[in-house]
């Protein structure tokens, strides 16, 4: 480790970054700070400017507007030592054996390939992969490549680590691991950032999220702030359909089989009781559930988010 | 600098590992191999050829007397001129119609000469006629003089130095060098065009880009490449010498330049190192901003041209040492290795030298930025999938962006 976390409170800090595409906004006017040794989650739809953001962070390309700092450092390449980066697009060079392909990560960004061949052995042993140390990658399962590629991402030891849709393309078992993964980064005091496009992994895993849609920022706060933004949802459950109690239910509230969902009422659940109770609805079950990230993410990011959400793999989905 | 050298050295030692243990490598180093082996094949074969058939005979058609005349005369110039000097003959009776000779077949004449040595007729197609009339013509004069000809000895003077035969020599060494750099630099350079593609294709060039800058990646490419270059020059230069050695007992029959051997082939070593970087860079620069390797392919063509261009213009300007077109050959960056070297055969001067590759290495540096500005403008970037402007666009846009 190059140090337990970092003196100043945001490890990556953004103003006003905007990036164009000829007439396209990419990225169009974002603020973001992500405070040091935390992980933190940039969430949007697919075409929502989450990979530009970070690889303008990352100095990978340059904003034409705003400026960027990380650990400190506002040319971002100075500090490629104490970062470790995972691309969407994952990518090593088949011909090379696993290890190989590790050390060399490590060495790009300053390890001698001696301690990162020693190092990825502990990794790759330490994760299962003993037995394809010696393997070229193009011998390994998708799995286990992006396994490798996630080893040399943190194989130098780096105060940062910024994965875009590290996620996708995984199963759900390997999607456990990565998640168990950055806990342990976490714990040591690295500052994760990540982007997704699915909710439930922010869900679990960030203190911090900005929702990103249409290339700004729709939200940028704790996960419970996000969840905020919703009021809780009531579902009940009735054996009549009609009656006067009907009148004590907002009415834009959903109903499927005598089960309605709607908005918990400004009054709050005692008066509504009572009038379901007094006008003999004849209640089955009745909940208050707190809305989840997804539901705001939607109300967050909007429609149009959605719809890119909706073509999003099952099994992501699943996750 | 110190990161960018650092980084390119990791990125050149990847690059040269993977290509020096790769099995097409040895296919790499053979191929320029077999241009050489069927060269020397076709060589044999034509020589042989030259020798024997390809040869101008002429049918004698005189007189038994004035016949023997003919060759006599023949043999006093084949002791000047050699036996592959002088027209061969190949008698026949007189009376034969010179056109009946030279339509029999199998007969391998392509002239008959007929009528007497007074008035002379020699018959045969227009071209060939042209082209052998004058030796005939001497021919029949040295027999007509017979021993009235004079036979004159001369005394030979050999000298050590001759200005006139020098410049003409180490012209020759100029030229000769000057088509060897550019053999070297077209069929090398060439490959880097491609190298940025596969990064591209492995996906692994973000890795890379986040981890170094983009400077440090072309120069540790071009490293890496130039590195496999200097491998394969050693390999086919120490084959061609062997080979050489083994079928001549003679020395190479190129004269010794200006600055000697020992410097002349260190500036070559320099020369090709300096004008493979500098296409390289070229070609690396514009080889990144290409998505496909039919890209890469679309634009090798119009590239490979202007390399032959700029090589046509370099090998003018050898026997124009000083004048203009040598000068700005010398001074045009793509020019410049192949005009200085062919100045290393004919000049013993090496400030210039020094100069020059201090100029082409500042452009290599130029291209290099101007290649790395081209890049991260227009390859790394993630959009909304829509439909993605040509190759020439993006660059275009990109050079009106730098200017602005």
């Amino acid at each position: 480790m190059n140090g337990p976390s970092d003196p100043a409170p945001y490890a990556v800090e953004g103003h006003g970054l905007v990036k164009r595409f000829g007439d396209f906004r990419a990225v169009d006017g974002i603020d973001i700070a992500v405070p040091a040794g935390s992980i933190y989650g940039v969430l949007g739809p697919n075409g929502a400017g989450k990979t530009t953001l970070l690889r303008m962070l990352l100095g990978i390309i340059d904003p034409d507007e705003g400026h960027r700092s990380l650990l400190g450092a506002s040319e971002p390449l100075k500090q490629a030592r104490a970062i470790g980066y995972l691309p969407e697009e994952r990518g090593l060079y088949p011909a090379m054996k696993a290890l190989e392909a590790i050390a060399f990560m490590g060495a790009l960004r300053g390890l001698p390939l001696k301690e990162g061949r020693r190092r990825g052995r502990d990794l790759m042993e330490g994760h299962g992969l003993g037995d394809a140390i010696a393997k070229p990658v193009r011998a390994l399962s998708k799995g286990m490549a992006q396994t490798v590629q996630l080893l040399g991402t943190i194989v130098h030891g780096p105060r940062l680590i910024v994965l875009d849709e590290p996620f996708s393309g995984l199963d759900a078992i390997n999607q456990g691991k990565l998640e168990a993964l950055i806990r342990r980064q976490a714990a040591q005091g690295v500052t994760i950032l990540f982007s997704t496009h699915v909710i439930a992994h922010a869900e679990r895993l960030c203190e911090r999220i900005a929702i990103v849609a249409g290339g700004r920022i729709r939200f940028e706060g704790s996960v419970s702030a996000a969840r905020d933004r919703l009021r809780p949802q009531v579902r009940l459950e009735t054996r009549r359909s009609d009656g006067p109690w009907r009148a004590a239910l907002p009415s834009d509230a959903l109903v499927h089989d005598n089960i309605w969902t709607f908005p918990l009422p400004d009054s709050g659940v005692e008066p509504l009781l009572k009038a379901l109770v007094d006008g003999e609805a004849g209640i089955e079950s009745l909940s208050i559930e707190r809305p989840g990230l997804h539901d705001a993410f939607v109300v967050i990011a909007g429609p149009d988010a959605m719809r890119d959400m909706g073509a999003l793999e099952p099994a992501e989905e699943a996750a | 600098m110190r990161e960018i050298l650092r980084a390119a050295f990791v990125i050149a030692r990847r690059d040269f590992t993977a290509i020096i243990f790769s099995k097409s490598f040895i296919l790499f180093l053979i191929g320029p191999l077999l241009p050489v082996v069927f060269g020397v094949v076709a060589g044999s074969l034509g020589d042989r050829m030259a020798n024997d058939s390809m040869r101008p005979v002429v049918g004698v058609a005189l007189s038994p007397g004035e016949g023997k005349a003919l060759a006599a005369a023949r043999e006093r110039l084949v002791q000047h001129k050699g036996e592959r000097g002088v027209t061969a003959l190949k008698s026949y009776a007189e009376a034969s119609n010179p056109q009946a000779l030279l339509a029999r077949k199998g007969q391998g004449i392509i002239a008959v000469l007929s009528g007497s040595l007074e008035r002379p007729v020699l018959t045969g197609k227009g071209g060939d006629v042209d082209q052998l009339e004058g030796d005939v013509s001497l021919l029949v004069s040295i027999a007509r003089a017979g021993t009235a000809l004079p036979d004159t000895q001369i005394r030979t003077q050999i000298v050590a130095e001759s200005s006139g035969s020098e410049q003409q020599s180490r012209l020759l060494t100029g030229r000769a060098a000057q088509v060897v750099l550019f053999m070297l630099t077209m069929l090398l350079a060439g490959m880097v065009l491609s190298n940025m593609v596969e990064e591209k294709t492995n996906k692994i060039i973000e890795v890379l880009a986040a981890a170094v800058p983009v400077d440090a990646i072309f120069l540790g490419k071009l490293m890496a490449m130039l590195a496999m270059s200097f491998v394969g020059i050693a390999v086919w230069s120490t084959t061609a010498l062997v080979g050489y050695q083994m079928l001549s007992d003679s020395p190479l029959p190129i004269p010794e330049p200006a600055v000697g051997w020992p410097l002349f082939v260190m500036l070559g070593v320099l020369y090709f190192a300096t004008a493979y970087t500098l296409l390289g860079s070229l070609f690396i620069g514009i080889g990144a901003q290409a998505s496909t390797v039919r890209e890469v392919q679309t634009i090798s063509m119009p590239i490979t041209m202007s390399q032959v261009m700029i090589f046509f213009f370099a090998s003018y300007s050898v026997d124009r040492m000083g004048q203009t077109p040598e000068l700005v050959a010398a001074a045009f960056p793509f020019s410049s290795p192949f005009a200085m070297i062919a100045r290393a055969a004919q000049s013993d001067a090496l400030m210039p030298h020094v100069m020059a590759v201090a100029w082409q290495l500042l452009w290599v540096a130029i291209i290099i930025r101007i290649g790395v500005r081209l890049f991260r403008r227009n390859v790394l970037k993630s959009g909304p999938g829509e439909k993605r402007p040509g190759l020439f666009s993006r660059a275009l846009v990109s050079l009106r962006q730098i200017r602005t």
